[in-house]
């Protein structure tokens, strides 16, 4: 019992680092149809900029409070990825609006390649320790133990999430995402750009990738150039999962995707009897994947069916 | 495009070409064996983006986890044409004592076989799915393949895991091993050289496949499919059945290329067969022209040979940013940029078909 609550405990985590990641691929997509390949590498550039800030300021000026350092290296980072996704969409995306609907991909992917070349000349290849800031005090629940940093991170994500639904469903910005992503031409005519709209899709997309991208790195301690293309994919999957374009389904997609991860991969071994392990918990998600878009292809909260090939 | 190059022209032209193609290795392996490797991984590039071309190019079906077929042509290959499984079986190592050798016409059919019905296999759950969906789907095959090849090595040493197969018989038939270097007329004609042959003898014959599916009764029902599935369906095409064919088809083609890496290498592992090479054989796709064979050629020559080729130079320039920008980092950056710009300057491919494009542009335009 206490290792399926701890297990539940790490996956809520796990689930709303892709549920945030997943934001960014369900709004990008809703909106332009694009799979953003690039998105899980704007989560990596975002932690490792906020790396490279803390680093800096422990430096430089030792006596700063730990989460002071952790705010201001969150907000630069926050900024940096914001730009630097705005400034992609507009080079290697807009330019292909009305192409055929492969060739976005391929820039996509080109640009993914891209970050995490430059990154690692940037960065280096290796992999760097992530400082830990504020006080890690692991708390007992219920047999389970969760740490402070832990409770920061579902926190976090909470208010994010809070934030952005409200950001969608009662400004005026959000107004226009939601008309832009029903229809562009209508949208324009009622007096919505929709090249701003897409540029802000993609910098609230980035903010939530760095939020993401810290999460993880002070969760799992470590920082790298390739960091950000599994979860990334993981969290494209909760999306589509969800059923794609849908921003509750893009939560919900990745909080249960983050479960049936850590739940699988900590009872695999117990339940073939040590002939799977743990190893195979990066498959999970596809398998789960996979059935789940047999039984109903428009994902759990889609309405829509894909049409467009 | 070669409008203006008449019939005789052509002729010429196609003789020098062939030529050309012939004589390419024993020139190029007067420079060393690598030169020459090169152009084998090319040519293996291009059979592999032939395949995919049937299933993206042709039926419209777009496939993320291609390599999973090249991986499991490889791994079938490397299994039943190396020492390994009489290690791991008692059985096996009875009956054969000097290690499982199956000759070739065993080997590869299997190989092709086996990948054919794992292409099948992916396709069946996957007919109601298009686009994206499609997309995701067939990148989480790939991916869960891949960990079963990293881990089947426990509690039953398959696939031996990260380690690999290795001591891969290399390809003989009629007395002529491809492993060994031939003397003919007093000319050293070396092993990567032979290999080459074997590989261009494969693309043509992969091409006049494609060529002939393209103008077939089925080639036009998948690109019926692919531009219009619901009409396609209405005009009494099975699209069920096609779907699941191009699927077979485009995974053979991955099969027997997976069976000529492992006889060429001589050792494969997971390793070899990431999610960044699926992606690779995507881009050459597109990059080439999707559906237009020639394009899908130059794709491939052009994103498999160019970086290689650049590795050379690179030498200079590493020494200049104090081996920061190394051959490999320097490799991965140029073939980034080359897929943003092409894709921006030229969005159809860079060699396109003239009907395809036609009605892509409607469809996006609406």
């Amino acid at each position: 019992m206490e290792t399926l609550l701890q297990q539940i405990i790490n996956g809520l985590i796990l689930g709303s680092m892709y549920a945030l990641v997943a934001l960014g691929y369900t709004m990008v997509y809703g909106i332009i149809n694009l799979i953003n390949f690039a998105h899980g590498d704007v989560l990596m550039v975002g932690a490792l900029t906020s790396w490279a800030i803390i680093v800096r300021m422990q430096e430089s000026m030792p006596g700063t409070p730990g989460w002071l350092i952790l705010l201001i290296a969150l907000l630069i980072s926050c900024v940096v990825a914001a730009v630097l996704n705005f400034v992609i969409e507009k080079v290697a995306y807009r330019p292909l609006r009305n192409s055929p609907k492969l060739a976005p991909l391929i820039t996509a992917i080109g640009m993914s390649i891209l970050l995490q070349t430059l990154a690692m000349i940037i960065f280096k290849p290796n992999y760097k320790p992530y400082p830990m800031l504020l006080p890690s005090k692991p708390f007992q629940v219920g047999g389970a133990v969760i740490t402070t940093t832990q409770i920061m991170i579902l926190g976090l994500t909470a208010v994010s999430l809070a934030v952005l639904m409200y950001l969608v469903n009662y400004t005026k910005l959000g107004r226009a995402m939601r008309a832009t992503a029903e229809n562009p031409r209508v949208a324009a005519l009622m007096g919505v750009k929709p090249d701003m709209v897409i540029s802000a899709t993609f910098v609230i997309g980035a903010i939530l990738a760095t939020i993401a991208g810290v999460m993880y790195a002070s969760n799992y301690g470590t920082v790298q150039h390739t960091m950000g293309f599994l979860p990334g994919l993981k969290a494209f999957t909760a999306a589509v999962f969800g059923g794609i374009g849908n921003l509750a389904g893009a939560v919900v997609g990745g909080i249960l995707l983050g479960l049936i991860e850590s739940i699988g991969s900590g009872y695999i071994g117990t339940l073939t009897g040590g002939v799977l392990g743990s190893h195979y918990s990066d498959i999970f998600a596809f398998i789960v994947l996979i059935i789940m878009l047999t039984l109903r292809p428009s994902g759990l909260l889609g309405e829509r069916v894909a049409d467009r090939a | 495009m070669l409008n203006f190059i008449n019939r005789q022209n052509r002729y010429v032209l196609m003789t020098i070409g062939a030529i050309a193609l012939l004589v390419l290795p024993l020139i190029l392996q007067q420079g060393g064996n690598a030169w020459v490797r090169i152009a084998d991984a090319a040519l293996l590039y291009v059979l592999l983006a032939l395949g995919l071309n049937i299933v993206v190019g042709y039926a419209g079906l777009l496939d993320l986890g291609y390599v999973a077929f090249y991986a499991i042509g490889a791994y079938m290959f490397g299994l039943l044409a190396s020492p390994h499984l009489t290690d791991t079986f008692p059985a096996i190592a009875a009956a054969f004592p000097n290690g499982l050798h199956l000759p070739l016409w065993i080997v590869i059919p299997s190989a092709a076989a086996l990948a054919g019905i794992f292409g099948i296999l992916l396709g069946a759950p996957t007919l109601k799915l298009r686009g994206d969906y499609l997309a995701i789907v067939t990148l989480g095959f790939g991916e869960i393949i891949r960990v079963f090849l990293n881990n089947l090595d426990h509690p039953v040493n398959i696939t031996n895991g990260p380690k690999g197969l290795n001591q891969i018989d290399s390809i003989h038939f009629w007395g002529l091993n491809l492993g060994k270097p031939l003397t003919l007329f007093g000319f050293d004609i070396a092993s990567v050289s032979l290999y080459y042959y074997l590989f261009l003898g494969l693309v043509l014959v992969s091409i006049v496949i494609s060529h002939r599916l393209q103008l077939s009764r089925i080639g036009r029902a998948w690109m019926a499919i692919r531009e219009d599935e619901i009409a396609a369906k209405a005009m009494g095409i099975n699209t069920r059945n096609l779907k699941l064919l191009a699927f077979g088809m485009g995974a053979t083609f991955g099969g027997v290329s997976g069976s000529m890496f492992a006889a060429f290498q001589g050792f494969v592992s997971p390793e070899s067969f990431s999610l960044m090479e699926s992606v690779m054989i995507v881009a050459m796709v597109v990059l080439g022209g999707i559906g237009h064979l020639p394009g899908v050629i130059l794709g491939a020559v052009l994103l498999s040979a160019l970086p290689e080729v650049l590795r050379y130079v690179a030498g200079p320039l590493q020494q200049m940013t104090d081996g920061r920008l190394d051959s490999a980092i320097l490799r991965q950056l140029l073939i980034a940029l080359a897929m943003i710009t092409v894709m921006l300057m030229r969005p159809r491919g860079l060699w396109p078909t003239p009907e395809h494009g036609k009605s892509l542009q409607n469809n996006t335009a609406k």
